[in-house]
C-alpha cells in the first residue's frame, strides 16, 4: 500500500496508517505502550505522560504524535521505564490512593501499571491532599481522593454519552473535576451505565453498592498484567 | 526504700501495644497496679462519609491477627442497612466456615506460640528459653502444629474471603464466592489431622489447667458476670444470636437480647489513664456492671456446644466448678481449646455440606438507616453499630471490640496478680511475667480496642513517684 508508514518501535518495525498515533499504531502491531489518559474510544488527550517515548532521541507522548515514516522510537528501554516510573509513583502521592481497601482493586489500571512497573512503594513523599466526595447521585459516587485527572470522564461524556457532565477547574496543584452543576452529581444527567463511569481508570468514579462484587483471584488484573492483552494480539499474529 | 513505679513496656506475647504500671509503696508494697493501651486507632472517625459497602472491607484493617471478625460483624451490620435480614444458605454458611477458620487459626495461634511458653516452662523460667523459640527447641512437635493449624485457617480464610489477610468475602448481603470443589476437596484432605491435633491441644489445655488447679485458683481468679452471643435454644453460636449476659453465680441478667438494642443494655465509660474504655451493664451500673467475654464467657454462659466433642469437653469443663460459672483468668486457655475443637468440627461439618457450591449469592431489599453487627470473635463479643445517610456514606460508626470488654477484667487480674506475687519481695523478670501471663489469659488485641479519633481528649502527664503531676499536656 502506497500511503502505509513504516517505522521502528525498539528495533521493529511497525506499519501504520496515515493518521494513527504512535499508540494507536503500536496497539496494532500488538506493541504496548504504557498509558493511562488514552482509551480505544476517546480521543488522544496527552495529560497523563505515561505513554512517554522518544522520538528521534526527543520525548513525546505516543498517544498524541502521529506516527511518521522512518521515526525511530525508544519505547521499552530502562530510560523510559524510569520515566515511567517516576510519573506513576507521583500520581500516587499527589492523590490518597489505598489500594489495600480500595473497591477498584484489582480492576484499577494505576495499580496494574504500578505492578508491571514493579512500584512497591513510591519513591516521593505523599502529600495526603484533603479531597471531597460527592456521594449526592444515587447510583454513581465520585471519590477525588484517587482521581489522577486523566481526563477520560470528561471526553467520555461528551463523546460518548453525548452529555456535558464533567470539568477540569483550577490550575497546577489545584486542578481537580467539577461537575456541571451547583450542587453536585446528582444534579447532571449522569446516569450509572454511561461510558463516563466506566472509563475511569481508577476508584474515582464509581457505580454505587456494586463494589466487591467480583472475589480476589478473579479481577481483571488478578489473571493479567495491564497490556498483556495488547501483546497477547502480537503473539497470536506470530509476530 | 522510697516509693516507685515498675512499668512493663512492652507487654509481650499480646496482639498490640500496651503498657503496665505498677506503683510501689516505701514498704515495698504494691499499692496499684493498671494495664494501660498506648495504641490510638481512630477508624469511627476515619470511616466517617466513607461509602457504607467499603466498610466491610475498610474496617478490618483495623487488625491484622483477627480481620475476618471485624469484617463479617461489619458485613452483618451492612446486611441490615441494604434490608437483607437472611442471606441465602450459601452466602451464610460461606460466611460461617470463614468466620471458623478465623477461630481456628487465631486460638491456636494464641495457644502455640503466645501463652504455651509460660505452660511448658513456667511463668518464671529463664527468659532465654520461654519463648516460642525455646518452645520450638524443645517441644518441636508442637511447635510445628500450631504454624500447621493456623495455616490450615489461613488457607479457610482464604478460601472463602479471597485472602489470608483482609480478603472481601462478605459484601453486603451476602458473599462473593462460593466454595469450588478443589478448594473443598483440598481442605477435606487435612481435616482430620487438624481434627487430631485440636483433641490433642485441647488436651494440654484441660490437664494443665487440672493439675495446676491450685495455682490457677489463687492466680488473678475473680468473680464476674459474664456476656456472650447465644443461640435461640441457649448452644454456643460464635457466629449468629442474640445476647445473654450472666451474673457471678450463672444466673441471668438477661438473656436473648436482639442485639440491635445492645445500646440500651451496654453503656462505656471513659477513664483518664487508657485509650481503651471500660463497658458495663447498664442495669448495674459503671462500679459493678463490668463483665468477661471470650472462651470463658461463651464456655460459661452456653446450655451446650451442639458439636459432641466440644460439648463432652464443655461438660469435663463445667464439672470443675460444679456445673457454676468458672471464674479463673487461667480457665480460659481451657474454654479457648474447647472452642478450638468445636471449630474443627463444625469446619467438618460445613465442608461436607453441598449448600457451600451454591450459586445463590446475594439478596437486595429496602434500605435502611442504622444497623448494628454482632459476632463472637475470637476474644469475645464484637459490636459493630452503623448509620448511613441516604447518600450510602457512614455518618457515625461506634465499635465494642472484645478487647475493651475484657478492659477491666485485665486490670482486676493484673491487679490481683501484682499485689499477690511483687509486694515486699525482691522483683525478678520472672515474678513481673506473671503479670503478663494474666493479661495473656484473655489474649487482648490492644491495637483493636483503643477508642475513636475525636471522641475522647488526649493527655499526656508526667508524674512523679510520689504521683505528684509535674507537667500536663491536653488536645480536645
Amino acid at each position: 500500500m502506497s500511503d502505509e508508514i513504516k517505522f521502528s518501535i525498539d528495533g521493529v518495525e511497525i506499519k501504520a496508517i496515515p493518521g494513527q498515533t504512535i499508540l494507536q499504531a503500536a496497539d496494532a502491531a500488538g506493541v504496548y505502550i504504557p498509558r493511562l489518559c488514552a482509551h480505544r474510544q476517546l480521543s488522544p488527550h496527552g495529560s497523563c505522560r505515561v505513554c512517554t517515548v522518544k522520538v528521534n532521541g526527543r520525548p513525546q507522548a505516543a498517544c498524541t504524535q502521529p506516527a511518521a515514516p522512518g521515526i525511530i522510537v525508544e519505547n521499552n528501554t530502562d530510560e523510559m521505564k524510569a520515566v515511567r516510573t517516576s510519573i506513576v509513583d507521583m500520581l500516587f502521592v499527589e492523590g490518597n490512593h489505598f489500594c489495600m481497601f480500595c473497591e477498584k482493586s484489582g480492576n484499577c489500571e494505576l495499580q496494574a501499571m504500578a505492578y508491571r512497573l514493579g512500584i512497591a512503594a513510591p519513591q516521593h513523599e505523599y502529600l495526603f491532599p484533603s479531597r471531597p466526595l460527592d456521594a449526592s447521585h444515587p447510583e454513581v459516587f465520585i471519590d477525588r481522593n484517587r482521581c489522577i485527572l486523566c481526563g477520560r470522564c470528561v471526553r467520555a461524556a461528551k463523546e460518548l454519552d453525548n452529555k456535558n457532565v464533567f470539568q477540569f477547574v483550577g490550575r497546577g496543584i489545584h486542578k481537580h473535576i467539577a461537575v456541571n452543576a451547583e450542587h453536585g452529581l446528582s444534579e447532571t444527567d449522569l446516569a450509572g451505565v454511561d461510558r463516563a463511569v466506566s472509563a475511569c481508570p481508577v476508584g474515582a468514579i464509581l457505580r454505587k453498592r456494586v463494589g466487591y462484587s467480583i472475589p480476589v483471584g478473579e479481577r481483571l488484573y488478578d489473571k493479567q498484567p495491564i497490556g498483556s492483552d495488547i501483546e497477547a494480539d502480537r503473539s497470536s499474529a506470530g509476530k | 526504700m522510697t516509693a516507685k513505679k515498675i512499668i512493663i513496656e512492652p507487654v509481650t506475647r499480646v496482639e498490640g501495644h500496651g503498657k503496665v504500671t505498677i506503683h510501689l509503696d516505701d514498704k515495698g508494697q504494691v499499692t496499684d497496679a493498671k494495664l494501660h493501651i498506648v495504641e490510638f486507632r481512630g477508624f469511627e472517625r476515619f470511616i466517617q462519609g466513607r461509602p457504607f459497602w467499603e466498610v466491610p472491607v475498610t474496617i478490618q484493617r483495623l487488625c491484622g491477627i483477627c480481620p475476618v471478625s471485624h469484617h463479617l460483624a461489619a458485613a452483618k451490620a451492612m446486611d441490615l442497612i441494604v434490608g437483607v435480614d437472611k442471606l441465602t444458605p450459601t452466602a451464610e454458611k460461606m460466611r460461617r466456615l470463614m468466620h471458623y477458620g478465623q477461630m481456628f487459626q487465631s486460638h491456636a495461634l494464641h495457644f502455640f506460640h503466645l501463652c504455651s511458653p509460660d505452660l511448658l516452662f513456667g511463668f518464671d523460667a529463664d527468659v532465654g528459653i520461654r519463648n516460642v523459640v525455646g518452645v520450638a527447641a524443645k517441644y518441636p512437635e508442637l511447635a510445628v502444629q500450631g504454624v500447621m493449624m493456623r495455616r490450615y485457617g489461613q488457607e479457610i480464610i482464604k478460601a472463602t474471603a479471597g485472602k489470608k489477610i483482609h480478603g472481601t468475602g462478605a459484601i453486603p448481603g451476602g458473599i462473593n464466592k462460593n466454595l469450588s470443589i478443589a478448594e473443598r476437596d483440598a481442605l477435606l484432605k487435612e481435616i482430620d489431622q487438624q481434627m487430631a491435633w485440636s483433641k490433642a491441644a485441647l488436651k494440654i489445655a484441660k490437664d494443665y489447667t487440672v493439675d495446676h488447679l491450685e495455682l490457677a485458683k489463687a492466680f488473678a481468679s475473680f468473680e464476674s458476670s459474664h456476656l456472650t452471643l447465644i443461640r435461640e435454644d441457649g448452644a454456643m453460636d460464635l457466629y449468629h444470636g442474640n445476647l445473654r449476659a450472666i451474673d457471678k453465680d450463672g444466673n441471668r441478667i438477661f438473656d436473648q437480647v436482639n442485639y440491635q438494642q445492645y445500646a440500651d443494655y451496654i453503656a462505656e465509660e471513659v477513664r483518664d489513664y487508657s485509650y481503651m474504655e471500660f463497658p458495663f451493664i447498664r442495669s448495674i451500673g459503671p462500679e459493678n456492671g463490668w463483665y468477661r467475654v471470650g472462651p470463658l464467657a461463651r464456655v460459661n454462659a452456653c446450655d451446650f456446644i451442639d458439636t459432641p466433642l466440644a460439648e463432652a469437653a464443655r461438660k469435663e469443663f463445667m464439672a470443675v466448678t460444679g456445673g457454676k460459672p468458672n471464674h479463673l483468668s487461667l480457665g480460659y486457655h481451657w474454654a479457648r481449646m474447647i472452642e478450638l475443637l468445636h471449630s474443627a468440627e463444625k469446619i467438618q461439618m460445613l465442608l461436607n455440606d453441598p449448600d457451600l457450591q451454591g450459586e445463590d449469592l446475594v439478596l437486595k431489599g429496602e434500605r435502611r438507616g442504622e444497623a448494628v453487627g454482632l459476632i463472637e470473635a475470637p476474644r469475645g463479643t464484637l459490636f459493630h453499630h452503623y448509620k448511613v445517610n441516604e447518600n450510602d456514606q457512614v455518618t457515625m460508626c461506634n465499635l465494642i471490640v472484645s478487647t475493651t470488654s475484657n478492659n477491666e477484667p485485665m486490670n482486676r487480674a493484673v491487679s490481683s496478680v501484682a499485689k499477690k506475687y511483687l509486694s515486699g519481695v525482691e522483683i525478678t523478670e520472672g515474678l513481673l511475667n506473671h503479670v503478663e501471663v494474666a493479661i495473656r489469659a484473655y489474649d487482648p488485641c490492644l491495637s483493636c480496642a483503643t477508642h475513636a479519633l475525636g471522641r475522647m481528649p488526649l493527655e499526656v502527664s508526667v508524674l512523679d513517684c510520689a504521683g505528684n503531676v509535674l507537667s500536663r499536656k491536653a488536645t480536645n
